[in-house]
């Protein structure tokens, strides 16, 4: 059984909509990071797949960046967190909400 | 037939692995499970034939962003079990049609380009780090350097967010102290 980029898709798809429930049911930030990093990690897969079934480098160079953006992404949101933190004592979403109206 | 079975036997592991992270109430469970499923990621990438991706996949994720959120779980209280959230309908009818429409357009792609051609061809018969390296300095030389002056930035502002205060040691002070210092940060941050 030969496996095509149709495979790669759906694998990748799935991940995503796996990444999107987390992000929708987690209130803790710092899971909700992880979410987002299934996110990113799922597109990386769908990059990697498409450069290899199209013979094209194009995508591996997409998911180089895609990594280097998810790392720092990381450096300034754990930092941002960190900060929250020892001002309000929680990092849940629901106490977020001061610039509610 | 090698083939289908490590990407059947890994899109099981990876699934799964992420099917824990989004579930589980304990962080530290999530935390151990996202770095399987990175692993199990690079897995997938080795089998497309991008040992270079699967590499640096290992490298940053499994070492540099899963030490960095253990470094930021030794600040947060996460023995606790996480709470989940209710509600929020919107939210969730939103998520789901993109999903939807998400997966209807993966499957639609393919049947409308079939006639895209390759831009950057790989070569073949050099390996692909040699690849790698030729297209990302020639291409993509610019994007790259912008990337290395991004992750400065983002290295600058992570020391300058999370080192405020790192010279009072909480675990040393008593509680009075740390209620002090507390009102002061609020009077500081309402100022």
């Amino acid at each position: 059984m030969e496996i095509g980029l149709n495979h790669y898709l759906v694998l990748s798809s799935i991940l995503f909509a796996i990444g999107l429930v987390g992000v929708m049911r987690r209130k803790n930030l710092l899971l909700l990071f992880f979410a987002t990093e299934i996110l990113l990690n799922s597109v990386n897969i769908a990059f990697a797949a498409i450069s290899h079934y199209y013979g094209d480098l194009t995508g591996q160079m997409f998911a180089f960046f895609v990594i280097a953006i998810a790392a720092s992404e990381v450096a300034v949101g754990l930092g941002l967190l960190i900060v929250w933190y020892k001002r309000h004592g929680s990092i849940d979403l629901d106490n977020l909400a001061t610039m509610k109206g | 037939m090698f083939e289908a079975v490590a990407f059947y036997l890994f899109a099981f592991l990876t699934i799964s692995m992420f099917f824990i992270v989004v579930t589980s109430s304990q962080a530290l469970y999530a935390l151990t499970a996202l770095a399987a499923g990175m692993i199990f990621i690079s897995a997938f990438f080795f089998i497309l034939g991008a040992d270079f991706l699967g590499a640096i996949q290992i490298i940053v994720y499994t070492g540099a962003v899963m030490a960095l959120y253990a470094f930021g779980m030794m600040f947060f209280d996460t023995t606790r079990a996480v709470k989940e959230k209710q509600g929020n309908k919107f939210l969730v009818v939103g998520m789901s049609t993109i999903a939807a429409v998400l997966i209807v357009l993966i499957f639609s792609a393919p049947m409308l380009s079939t006639n895209i051609t390759a831009l950057y061809p790989s070569v073949g018969d050099i390996g692909n780090t040699q690849e790698v390296g030729m297209v990302l300095f020639t291409k993509y030389l610019i994007p790259f350097e912008l990337a290395a002056v991004m992750l400065l930035v983002a290295m600058i502002s992570g020391i300058v967010l999370a080192g405020k205060k790192m010279d009072a040691s909480l675990t040393l002070m008593n509680a009075q102290e740390i209620a002090e210092m507390k009102n002061e940060t609020i009077k500081k941050a309402l100022s």
